[in-house]
């Protein structure tokens, strides 16, 4: 069941960043669904070919939410599952964003925000020049969105007709100094979207159903690029941390910790 | 000294085509400027291999990593002062952390892009590129280095930086010279001070050495067409010969490739040094020739400098 394994990732994020006591628990929870969605039922790879040239590719534009990335990647067989809890110590894989050349399974390095979507968009071009029909996923913040270099990507992508490519926008509505809306105002985003000649799908980000409904609609789309535009709440699924900005980029303590994995249902 | 002129763009469109020939991985990205770069010659060859992103250098580099991630050699041409300055970031993130197969070939390197002025002179980027890990820096010295350069960057595994003028320049090599990334070559042997230049600026350090010969001076010119990997060893095998040296760049002294060989030496081997190149300033409109002169990138200042580090040495 894909909300099962979902809940296990979220779990897997507690436990990441409780013993780095740092790392971004909240954006990495309120993509939980889509990513399990992603790695389990909509990509096709090959975790034991991580270069398998048709492989579909999934690109973290907003690599800050690098834990739940990395636990889907386990999770799918990339490394041990033993690895997560390395996360951001010294010599460990598991950088505190995602680097390339360290990660099994990493596309590409992010953490600089508003550069997903331009290297997206390059797989893309390449896919279509090497008449490959691999899919690009490319999973962008709300808040990332403020980078004018997205809107550079949003043009090309729609220019060169890359159909091949389906964006998510974590649309969780905060940032790390408040609400998206009262820091920089992103609405009215699908409106942005459908101006800038995508193909734009609005899905409650947290169902399941909805998720992968929507990346069939995409994959079915010929001629423009698919922005999947995801309402969901930060920090899902752990009661104190859902909406919470300050859980953006904050570990949870020993309390914390315990209380979170229960609501997730585990008990330690 | 009387120079035959080479366009180093025009050979670079030349290396374009001759790759896009026998290479299908290779693609071209540019940023409005291919009539300028001459990328539009591998454009009109190549049609399905080239993009251009329009004026949006960011998504320039980030849409060339995606490229090379998915196995392309991807040349990504614009103006040097955008291709460093405008997407540092992009370059850093997306291309040298990742360490991937990008490169930059920028034109209208300098201040002798003339009337444009400082908005469009880039006297900081040989700076930019080579603090960054993983990258290599090209400043050939005339079109035909520029067509080897070229070509090298395209052989070589990781990004390259090759900054290119927009004027013509001498020819200092010659069609058999050798090019080979992280090798420097001595183009006139000598014994009293080693003039080491980069860019046109090579071609200034041959005037400035036939001027110091006429005053019984012998100079050895270094061309230091890599600034990164920089030829530790010719450098430091010239400076114990001739124990004094004359840097000479059509960027600013600060960080550039100057910069580079005043860190090896201080590091190895100390002689008395002088850097010729802009000083720490923005450039202005003129004429390129104008400019060359006001800016101290002349002959003759190498020539003085020359004079003034023997000077030192003898004390």
């Amino acid at each position: 069941m894909l909300e099962t394994k979902a809940n296990l990732l979220r779990r897997h994020i507690i436990k990441m960043t409780f013993t780095a006591q740092s790392g971004h628990p909240g954006g990495s929870l309120s993509y939980a669904d889509i990513i399990t969605a992603l790695f389990f039922k909509v990509l096709k790879h090959r975790p034991q070919e991580p270069n398998w040239v048709d492989r579909d590719r999934f690109v973290l534009s907003k690599g800050h939410a690098a834990p739940v990335y990395y636990a889907a990647l386990a999770e799918a067989g990339y490394f041990p599952v033993e690895d997560l809890t390395s996360l951001r110590r010294l010599g460990s894989h598991l950088q505190g964003h995602p680097c390339r050349k360290k990660t099994p399974g990493v596309e590409i390095s992010t953490g600089s925000l508003g550069q997903g979507l331009s290297v997206a968009n390059g797989m893309a071009l390449a896919a279509k020049l090497d008449r490959r029909l691999s899919r690009i996923y490319c999973l962008m913040g709300d808040g990332e969105l403020q980078e004018g270099q997205n809107w550079e990507a949003a043009m090309l992508a729609s220019h060169y007709k890359l159909d091949n490519v389906t964006a998510f926008v974590d649309r969780n509505k905060m940032q790390i100094d408040g609400p998206t809306e009262h820091i920089m105002s992103l609405e009215p985003l699908v409106d942005k979207w459908k101006a800038f000649g995508w193909n734009v799908i609005e899905i409650n980000g947290h169902n399941m159903r909805q998720i992968l409904e929507a990346c069939e609609k995409a994959s079915q789309v010929t001629g423009k690029p698919t922005m999947i535009i995801a309402h969901t709440i930060k920090g899902k699924g752990v009661s104190f941390m859902e909406g919470a900005v300050a859980f953006h980029g904050k570990a949870p303590n020993a309390d914390e910790y315990r209380i979170a994995l229960k609501e997730l249902g585990e008990s330690i | 000294m009387k120079w035959v002129y080479t366009s180093q763009r025009k050979e670079y469109a030349n290396a374009l085509v001759e790759i896009g020939k026998v290479r299908t991985d290779v693609v071209v990205l540019d940023a409005d400027l291919s009539s300028s770069t001459r990328t539009v010659e591998f454009a009109k060859k190549f049609p399905e291999r080239f993009f251009n992103v329009g004026i949006a250098e960011q998504n320039l580099m980030g849409t060339a990593a995606g490229l090379a991630v998915s196995g392309k050699t991807v040349f990504a041409s614009t103006f040097a002062v955008f291709a460093t300055g405008r997407c540092w970031d992009q370059i850093r993130q997306s291309i040298a952390y990742p360490n991937l197969d990008v490169k930059i070939v920028a034109t209208h390197a300098g201040i002798t892009v003339g009337g444009d002025g400082a908005s469009h002179q880039a006297l900081e980027d040989i700076a930019l590129m080579r603090t960054l890990p993983n990258m290599c820096v090209l400043v050939p010295a005339d079109g035909l280095e520029a067509y080897k350069a070229v070509k090298a960057a395209s052989e070589h595994r990781g990004p390259c930086y090759v900054r290119l003028g927009r004027a013509d320049v001498p020819m200092v090599t010659s069609m058999d010279s050798s090019f080979t990334i992280g090798q420097a070559t001595v183009l006139k042997e000598g014994t009293d001070v080693t003039l080491v230049g980069c860019g046109q600026m090579v071609a200034l350090c041959m005037d400035a050495a036939e001027e110091l010969h006429r005053s019984g001076i012998s100079a050895e010119v270094v061309n230091m067409s890599t600034v990164k990997p920089l030829d530790e060893h010719t450098l430091l095998r010239s400076a114990r010969k001739t124990g004094c040296m004359v840097t000479a760049e059509e960027h600013s002294v600060k960080s550039g490739m100057g910069s580079a060989v005043c860190s090896v030496l201080a590091e190895n081997h100390p002689v008395p040094v002088r850097m010729v190149g802009t000083p720490d300033c923005f450039g202005e409109s003129g004429e390129s020739c104008e400019l060359m002169g006001r800016y101290g990138l002349s002959a003759e200042h190498i020539v003085a400098s020359a004079e003034e580090v023997i000077g030192r040495k003898r004390k």
